[in-house]
């Protein structure tokens, strides 16, 4: 975004955009360019013309409100253990560990407030707060955030209003500031702490039955993003080490054949919701499961020591 | 001159550095002020996308649809961006929704069967032939509904 508001704004002062321009690189939000040279998925239909006319390209990941909601549905149940004990806090003092933890105690305070727990959630915002504020992030969460939490303990809504608006301040910051490398590893700390959480809660005994395994094959769809946005902000030494860590996810998930079926468009519905209807086929087999797990939590447990 | 240069790089890079910011802020306050309103019962997922667009121009967002979720897609712009068209494709961009079929409203709720990677792309109408093309933030939001 950067980029093309200078061009904008700035277009007079030549010499200066083209340096700018030559040194920054693609960074959260990118041109069609980067973002070709970057995605997997089939895009067919691309024209230079189109170029011309894409300004902005983002990439979605799943947030720690949308993760926690997936596992909830999914039949999470809810595990204090698995958490990261928010006594921790203290011992993140590199970007990196801020980042990524800043992340997995987001997700585990989306978690915990789906489960009403609420001085867990208390607990968690407070951690997440410290972490914000060592980032140097302004204003994440103020102290009126605070008031509303412990004021409205047993409301949920606002506790996942409260949840969001902490995610969006962190993540919306660190972009507006030229930090994509750490918004982008912030990113990353929520997605493994979801992976990890769903994992962590199947009886490798029982595949077929655990609905899941369907979000656990699923995040291979999300894992392709994490690594684009990993790749974007390769030139970050933090991320770079990042990427290689998360590519020995990428080579479990790669053992996973997935189908999917096109999809349709469903418009019968009562309720105005289109339903988009299509199936998937796959299968994840308990040598596969097992070798994901170990890897994820080892993963996981070396960004919360 | 070339002794001056190195402050006049300097001032533009000050100049470069903070307008921006000034107008990313801007947006994130009109995404969070106005844009979530759209959302109505449904939860934001805190995810921020959003972007100073001109008329004339488009964008696209790739992620990934759980299955068994209701999601709200909410996209809108400053009042001087009227009527953004925006589509849903999936990832061989054959098109599932397009709001100009819709009078172009700026919702769109939907759930999946299964788990999607989907795009969406949406384009700010270009200006009438001879007027200068207008600028403004553009956001895109999504909503769960938590059922």
């Amino acid at each position: 975004m950067r980029s093309v508001i200078a061009r904008r704004l700035i277009a007079p002062l030549i010499l200066v955009p083209a340096f700018f321009i030559a040194f920054a690189g693609c960074t959260g939000n990118c041109s069609r360019q980067e973002r070709d040279r970057e995605f997997t998925v089939e895009l067919p239909g691309d024209s230079p013309r189109d170029a011309e006319r894409v300004r902005q390209i983002f990439y979605s990941l799943p947030s720690p409100v949308e993760t926690a909601l997936i596992l909830k549905s999914s039949g999470a149940v809810f595990d204090e253990d698995l958490l990261n004990p928010v006594e921790n806090v203290s011992r993140y003092i590199t970007n990196r560990s801020m980042a990524l933890n800043l992340g997995i105690y987001t997700t585990n305070l989306s978690y915990a407030s789906l489960f009403d727990q609420a001085q867990i959630c208390i607990d968690y915002l407070d951690a997440s707060k410290r972490l914000a504020d060592n980032l140097g992030i302004i204003d994440a969460v103020d102290n009126f955030t605070l008031e509303r939490l412990e004021e409205n303990i047993s409301n949920q809504e606002v506790i996942m209003d409260i949840v969001s608006e902490t995610f969006m301040n962190s993540s919306s910051f660190l972009q507006e500031n030229n930090r994509e490398p750490v918004a982008a590893m912030l990113l990353a700390g929520g997605w493994i702490e979801g992976l990890y959480l769903a994992l962590n809660q199947v009886d490798e005994d029982d595949l077929e039955h655990n609905k899941l395994i369907n979000i656990i094959i699923d995040k291979k769809l999300s894992l392709e993003i994490v690594m684009l946005l990993l790749r974007q902000n390769s030139h970050n030494e933090d991320v770079a080490g990042l990427i290689e860590e998360m590519g020995r996810i990428v080579a479990i998930y790669e053992k996973m054949e997935i189908k999917r079926s096109p999809v349709e468009v469903d418009r019968s519905g009562e309720d105005g919701v289109t339903v988009l209807r299509s199936s998937t086929d796959a299968r994840i087999d308990r040598q596969v499961f097992t070798e994901l797990k170990l890897t994820v939590t080892d993963i996981r447990n070396s960004f919360v020591s | 001159m070339m002794r001056h240069l190195p402050v006049f790089l300097l001032l533009a890079a000050a100049l470069f550095a903070g307008v921006p910011d000034k107008a990313d802020g801007q947006c994130k306050g009109f995404a969070r002020r106005i844009c979530r309103l759209d959302l109505e019962h449904y939860i934001h997922d805190g995810n921020y996308h959003a972007a100073i667009l001109t008329e004339g121009e488009e964008a696209e967002l790739y992620k990934t649809f759980y299955a068994d979720q209701d999601y709200r897609i909410a996209i809108c712009g400053s009042d001087l961006m009227a009527d953004i068209q925006f589509r849903v494709m999936d990832i061989q961009r054959n098109v599932l929704y397009d709001n100009s079929d819709n009078d172009y409203k700026g919702t769109w709720d939907f759930r999946l069967e299964s788990s999607q990677q989907l795009m969406i792309w949406l384009r700010v109408p270009s200006p009438n032939p001879g007027e200068e093309p207008e600028s403004g933030c553009v956001a895109i939001l999504f909503g769960l509904s938590g059922r």
